[in-house]
């Protein structure tokens, strides 16, 4: 088995385009089948089974064909996915279910406001091209843990390393097996609980043999049925409302009429502008927020550690540029959706009589996602009678577009590779920090490939039954800390990592106490406030903590730093190292190379 | 205790493959063209919001202007910025001949 996938991975990688256009041809052929069966009357039912079963039936297969027993194929997929690809793949580890489904949610309810998460969650990647990729793939880790117990030379960095990333990353997981939970329950008619073991079982298939390969090429299917699943209904609604399938051009226009409309319709009254900035959240927690967010993006784990799985430091650059182009083609769509979908609801619900409203929105009152009151019983819908749930926008867009079922079914299929895909990136960057920092690095630096192997896919299992046991019992305000989850990662890390390769003078005490005041300072913030009813500092909401425990981090790190000892000239060679591409990786004190 | 000159690494000896005065160099560029890299990322990324009010009272294609910037405008700066600098970047590795074997 261990020779054969080398032999087959030639192949595979010199035929991608073609086996991904195969891939994507035979996707639309199943769609369009399915479509067929709805017309000669197959039940709606049955065409959500088949989505589902399906896709994840695809997946599984990838992740099986992947399966490997090299130790440097299940951590960084041998290193050999070309740039493209690997910013599909990192497409999809990095749009969760959040990003697919409640993201255009926010901009309808928000407005201006919501598009502090546009900005946030992509300018991120500027940090990520500019001042790490290169340097952490230059240096060959496995894990970012990896890299903070070489550059600051031990296991108290690394712990420190681990420590965050397990915070980070873990509420993180709970809630994209939450969110798998949730369609799948919604499109195969089962008990939530039951399908949040489902959606484990699904995540598991993925990743279990292969560990990164397996990931990665399942990712890049992941994402090319999200981005379908996630640009056709609304460019079909877009070629319905203004007859131009282009909705990221044609929004303006629904823009200009809802802004109109919300000043002549009476029964608006009370709607706040769209377009307006800073009704729902003043400029500091606007831009705090931002802040946050690209920093934390920059922090996260599972995002980095995509980019050590390209050929060289000159991938790991270009990668991270098609990463954000692939992540973009989502993103600078949301507002569209956003925009239609609340031209939609003013046009045509608001001010309607409630005897005859449009059946979409009956539709999703059944599901508790709308709804209507009359409160002034005068049998006309006003703006204030009317609510609609952040997650109902992308979900009911084919219903407002009055498609076909199966549309409804491709973005549930949609939906579920999102929160899948990233589930995936997530729990290997949790069970590679265990199997590989904790278990190799720390408890038994002996161990053989084949042991090291067999205790990180235990440790997987582990850590998605732990996973899907948490999601199973519906933690409340799980969503809300997924948030958190960016000041924690940016806090705790962020300072440690970029000080690392662009301030030689930073050192081991340096970075850890950095490490440990940042992310003190953002847990003692977020849980004071939160739970302790601890006023908030200058307005400062908790989910922008990082704001506080991100200079804390720098000026610890900056300042301890140049209280201690500077770092020893071999750790000078070191950074020199890493900075450079060419040449080897000169680590300190006989550290080993990684493959 | 310091070790100066080459380490040996479990692959033989390290050899330092750039001289001390190219790799300074190099490294004075990469460094100049990440600090223009930040500005644009600043600038993009919150320098043009804090003027949304005011640009928010032009409008192209229906779009108000500074509704767009935060929409669509600074995501394509973005990514446009980060081609432009995987390529730059290349660029300054071959001129000081530290580009990858």
């Amino acid at each position: 088995m261990s020779d054969a996938p080398k032999a087959q991975s030639g192949d595979f990688l010199s035929n991608l385009g073609r086996i991904y256009g195969w891939y994507t041809g035979g996707f639309a052929a199943f769609v369009l089948v399915l479509a067929l069966l709805e017309q000669v009357g197959v039940p709606n039912r049955i065409i959500g089974y088949l989505f589902v079963f399906l896709t994840i039936g695809v997946y599984a297969l990838i992740g099986y064909l992947s399966r490997t027993a090299q130790v440097s194929e299940y951590y960084v997929a041998g290193r050999r996915v070309p740039a493209l690809y690997n910013g599909m793949a990192t497409g999809s580890d990095w749009m969760s279910a959040a990003s697919f489904i409640g993201m255009a949610g926010t901009l309808y309810l928000q407005g201006y406001d919501g598009l502090a998460f546009v900005l946030g969650w992509t300018g991120g990647y500027v940090l990520v091209a500019i001042l790490l990729a290169p340097y952490l793939r230059k240096f060959g880790a496995y894990t970012v843990p990896d890299f903070l117990g070489a550059r600051y030379g031990g296991n108290l960095a690394r712990l420190a390393g681990v420590i965050v990333l397990m915070s980070a990353s873990f509420t993180y997981v709970v809630a994209q097996i939450f969110g798998t939970g949730i369609i799948a329950s919604r499109f195969l008619g089962i008990s939530f609980e039951v399908s949040v073991f489902v959606g484990l079982a699904g995540i598991l298939v993925c990743s279990m043999l292969g560990g990164m390969r397996a990931v990665t090429w399942t990712q890049v299917a992941q994402y090319i049925i999200l981005i379908i699943a996630y640009l056709l209904p609304v460019v079909l609604l877009s070629a319905k409302v203004t007859g131009v399938p282009v909705p990221q051009l044609m929004y303006g226009q629904a823009l200009e009429q809802i802004e109109a409309l919300r000043l002549t319709k009476e029964a608006l009254a009370g709607a706040p502008s769209h377009i307006t900035p800073f009704i729902n959240s003043d400029p500091i927690n606007f831009f705090g927020l931002i802040f946050c967010l690209m920093l934390g993006t920059a922090s996260l784990p599972h995002i980095l550690m995509r980019y050590f799985t390209t050929p060289s430091v000159r991938d790991a650059r270009q990668s991270v540029a098609w990463s954000l182009f692939f992540i973009f083609l989502l993103y600078f769509t949301a507002p569209a959706y956003a925009a239609f979908a609340k031209l939609e609801v003013f046009t045509n619900v608001i001010g309607a009589p409630i005897a005859s409203l449009p059946e979409w929105v009956s539709i999703w009152s059944n599901i508790g996602l709308v709804r209507v009151t009359d409160a002034n019983a005068d049998g006309i819908l006003q703006f204030r009678e009317f609510v609609i749930n952040a997650d109902a926008i992308v979900l009911a867009t084919p219903e407002i577009a009055g498609l076909p079922y199966v549309i409804a079914g491709l973005v549930a299929a949609g939906g579920l590779a999102a929160a899948l895909s990233t589930a995936d990136g997530l729990l290997l960057a949790i069970a590679n920090a265990l199997s590989h920092d904790v278990y190799y690095r720390m408890i038994d630096p002996q161990a053989n490939s084949k042991r090291r192997l067999v205790v990180a896919r235990i440790l997987l299992v582990v850590v998605a039954i732990i996973a899907a046991w948490v999601a199973s019992t519906r933690p409340a305000g799980i969503l809300a800390m997924v948030a958190w989850a960016f000041s924690i990662a940016a806090s705790g890390l962020f300072p440690a990592l970029v000080m690392g390769v662009w301030w030689k003078r930073t050192t081991s005490a340096g970075a850890v106490a950095g490490m440990v005041v940042g992310y003190g300072v953002c847990l003692f913030y977020l849980i004071g406030t939160q739970y302790y009813g601890m006023p908030l500092w200058f307005g400062i909401r908790n989910i922008s903590c990082g704001l506080f425990g991100i200079p804390a981090a720098f000026l610890t790190t900056f300042v301890v730093s140049l209280m201690t000892q500077a770092p020893s000239q071999a750790m000078q060679d070191f950074i020199d190292s890493i900075r450079t591409p060419r040449g080897g990786v000169r680590m300190v004190g006989g550290e080993k190379v990684l493959d | 205790m310091p070790l100066v000159g080459d380490v040996k690494g479990p692959r033989g000896p390290v050899a330092a493959d750039v001289d001390k005065a190219t790799g300074d160099a190099y490294w004075r560029r990469t460094s100049n063209l990440m600090w223009l890299m930040l500005a644009i990322w600043a600038v993009a990324g919150f320098g043009v919001h804090l003027f949304a009010t005011s640009l928010n009272t032009i409008t192209v294609f229906g779009f108000p202007l500074g509704f767009y910037m935060a929409a669509q405008g600074s995501l394509i700066i973005f990514v446009v910025q980060l081609f432009w600098f995987a390529k730059r970047q290349n660029a300054i590795d071959e001129e000081f001949g530290v580009e990858e074997e």
